[in-house]
């Protein structure tokens, strides 16, 4: 098995990794940030540019280094091949300038957008980004839609990590929605204003790092961060119905899929679970969800794995 | 005058027809290399006669083609790039109109050698009319038994398709180019893998200019060591070069890769000069997408060299004083061209022709273009300067396909060498907006 050594940290991890995996293998500062990869999406990766990485030596067999900064989510490990990420003065800059790139059309609506406090974008520009903008032109901006009863695309806040193209080319059976026009005019659209009719489009919401794809049954309802996060499952005929439940008192706001610390969800929920069941007799609640994501505002409340009550 | 190998017969009378074609010692090639040779010694030929890629990026072709994966039982194709879309280059417009012929003989003769029974032209939808000329030169290829099934009795079949473009630039790149013709979005891959390994449908698949195409024919014709002999160093053979901007002569000119730059824009052999007697100011000798040089790097290098047209000696001095061949597209502006406007200009098509997938390219682009646009209309601030070049330097380099490069390159070179120009944009907002600025001052102490 191949040897990789990431910012001075070695692991053993099987032929056909990629380097984004294997840092999260040793896990803590040194795992790239991913705006557009997505582990159980098929095809995704590679867009955002935020996971870049430099190779410092390319392999044991071939030691040169690669000219570029690469993708790590693509860029599959070789044995004794060496990357520097977070300690690279060169990598940190690269990333700034992409998380530059990305919030120049940005609406930094935070104070009103659902996101807020489970947002990618901003934990990634809390990190990587700089206080004020270099950007002096008016932002792009689009109407709001609505995309079946269930769902508001704001496109206005999209990043355009195809994440949600993917969702709809692989989770659901007809594919009703992707991206048209091209360059910083490029919007997710649904074809022909058509609205997605389809068991797990709720999806969508889930996999979206930042506001653009919104729950409307709970849209202004609360912020993320005054629910209490619970785990929960039900017999469901459609999915495997296990998810997380965001209470507030004895009242369920909304439901959402189960997350890992990358936010990625590895079992998707159908809409029945997500939008129709929100009373607390349809569900058997385990306890308190771990959330252990270093995000801006969850990290005074939910420390450490420590979830309020 | 040098050799010409592509536009030998450009100017016959109906050479654009099979029997005129024909008649001017047509398809000799492909009776050559189909009769008398495997397709392992056609690659042979291709790599000793040092032919690099006419698309721009000079990749030798002969390497390119070894590397195109064989695995038994899976079909591999040959794609002809015909979406010539970079600003200043027409060359193979010029070449498919005139002798549409020469495209599909060389796509026969590269077929054969890479193993290919299915080949593709994939052309940019506003060259329709071309269309029309090259499905109307296969119908007469196939009506004479130079394509289709058992081809001169050798047993080798091969399908020709003209396949026309929806009018994206970035379907020139060869993964957006795959993408768009398996009926998709033309966004680029990601790579690897590569084309050569993983292409069109999933099979290994060579894409290859018009030009590095046509140039088969003549290689398989003569022989590779004989192309080699044109040319100087790994610069081999001809190059078509199209010529515009302020000169006299503008037009597709084929020259041996080893004519000087000055010769090539005084002469009347070629550009004829600079037009109404003015000074030359600067020039871009590959396209839009590579970087401007100005007056005093045109005809000679830093080094005080005399600048030829080949590869190694446009790119001599590295970006700090040299550009590139490219696709040979090439622009000459007399001293009253704007430079700043013209930076805008490329910076403008690039912005629009992002496909919008990365982050950098999609607001990057748009952003300079935004930037230049209000320096080149007297509203700029001094900071613009230093923005751009940052803004070129984050996306260069960082982006999945070359766009981002490319949209990068023209806008940093132009800042390199013309910062005084911008500068002056700034401080004089009415005059700029009047007269232009006029040559650029050779820096004396730069060496």
């Amino acid at each position: 098995m191949p040897k990789v050594t990431i910012d001075g940290q070695t692991i053993e991890v099987p032929e056909g990794t990629t380097i984004l995996t294997a840092a999260r293998q040793i896990g803590g500062e040194l795992v790239p940030p991913a705006m557009c990869y997505y582990s159980t999406l098929k095809g995704s990766g590679g867009k955002c540019r935020t996971c870049l990485v430099k190779v410092t030596k390319g392999s044991e067999k071939d030691p040169r280094p690669m000219p570029k900064l690469v993708a790590s989510c693509q860029t599959m490990v070789m044995d004794g091949m060496e990357v520097a990420s977070k300690a690279n003065e060169e990598v940190t800059k690269a990333r700034a300038g992409v998380v530059e790139f990305l919030l120049l059309n940005h609406p930094l609506d935070c104070p009103i957008c659902d996101q807020a406090g489970e947002c990618h974008l901003q934990d990634l520009a809390f990190e990587h980004g700089a206080a004020s903008t270099r950007y002096e032109f008016e932002r792009r901006t689009f109407e709001k839609i609505d995309i079946g009863p269930y769902i508001k695309l704001h496109m206005t806040r999209c990043i355009l990590c195809y994440r949600c193209v993917y969702v709809a080319n692989q989770l659901t059976e007809q594919r009703v929605h992707g991206v048209i026009g091209r360059g910083d005019h490029a919007e997710i659209s649904t074809f022909i204003e058509k609205a997605i009719d389809n068991d797990f489009s709720g999806n969508v919401i889930d996999v979206c790092p930042v506001g653009a794809l919104t729950d409307r049954t709970f849209r202004f309802k609360s912020r993320v961060w005054f629910l209490k996060p619970m785990d929960a499952h039900r017999n469901c005929p459609k999915c495997a119905g296990k998810a997380v439940v965001w209470m507030y008192g004895n009242e369920i706001f909304r439901v959402t899929a189960r997350k890992d610390q990358y936010g990625e969800v590895h079992d998707f929920i159908c809409n029945t679970c997500r939008f129709d069941t929100k009373s607390t007799s349809d569900w058997t609640i385990e306890g308190a969800r771990q959330i252990d994501r270093h995000s801006v505002i969850s990290q005074n409340h939910y420390d450490q794995g420590i979830t309020v009550r | 005058m040098g050799r010409k190998l592509l536009l030998e017969h450009a100017q016959v009378e109906g050479i654009h027809t099979y029997e005129v074609y024909r008649k001017h010692g047509g398809y000799r090639s492909v009776e050559k290399a189909l009769k008398t040779m495997t397709p392992d010694e056609v690659v042979e030929e291709v790599k000793k006669s040092g032919l690099r890629g006419r698309g721009g990026a000079g990749f030798p072709t002969g390497m390119k083609w070894s590397f195109l994966a064989k695995p038994e039982g899976v079909p591999r194709y040959l794609l002809c790039n015909a979406d010539e879309s970079e600003p200043g280059t027409f060359k193979d417009r010029y070449l498919m109109e005139k002798i549409p012929h020469l495209l599909i003989e060389g796509m026969i003769t590269s077929s054969y050698a890479l193993g290919a029974n299915t080949s593709y032209i994939y052309i940019r939808g506003e060259y329709a009319w071309i269309v029309f000329v090259l499905e109307r030169a296969i119908k007469e290829a196939y009506a004479n038994g130079w394509l289709g099934k058992n081809i001169l009795g050798t047993g080798y079949n091969l399908d020709l398709y003209v396949n026309c473009g929806a009018g994206a630039y970035i379907c020139g790149e060869e993964t957006a180019l795959i993408e768009s013709l398996e009926g998709k979005r033309g966004n680029p891959r990601i790579k690897p893998p590569f084309p050569a390994v993983k292409g069109l449908w999933q099979s290994p698949t060579v894409v290859n200019n018009v030009e590095t195409i046509a140039a088969v024919v003549p290689i398989v014709n003569d022989g590779g060591d004989e192309y080699a002999k044109i040319g100087i160093g790994k610069s081999t053979g001809t190059k078509l070069i199209s010529a515009s901007g302020n000169i006299n002569r503008p037009g597709v000119y084929e020259i041996e890769l080893n004519v000087p730059v000055e010769e090539f824009i005084y002469s009347d052999q070629y550009c004829g000069g600079i037009k109404n007697g003015k000074r030359l100011k600067a020039c871009v000798p590959g396209g839009s997408s590579v970087p401007i040089l100005p007056h005093y790097l045109v005809c000679k290098t830093a080094n005080g060299e005399d600048r030829l047209m080949t590869y190694e000696s446009l790119a001599d001095g590295g970006f700090a004083s040299g550009s590139m061949l490219g696709s040979g597209g090439f622009i000459v502006y007399d001293e009253d061209q704007c430079i700043v406007r013209n930076t805008w200009n490329f910076s403008r098509f690039y912005a629009h022709e992002s496909c919008g997938q990365c982050s950098p390219c999609r607001e990057g682009t748009g952003w300079m273009e935004k930037v230049l646009h209000r320096l080149e209309h007297g509203h700029g601030k001094m900071s613009d300067i230093d923005l751009l070049a940052d803004v070129a330097k984050k996306i260069e380099g960082n982006t999945i396909c070359p766009l981002g490069d490319a949209a990068a390159w023209p806008v940093s070179a132009a800042i390199r060498h013309f910062r005084e120009e911008f500068e002056w944009h700034v401080n004089e907002p009415v005059a700029s907006q009047q007269r232009n600025y006029g040559l650029v001052k050779e820096p004396t102490a730069a060496v």
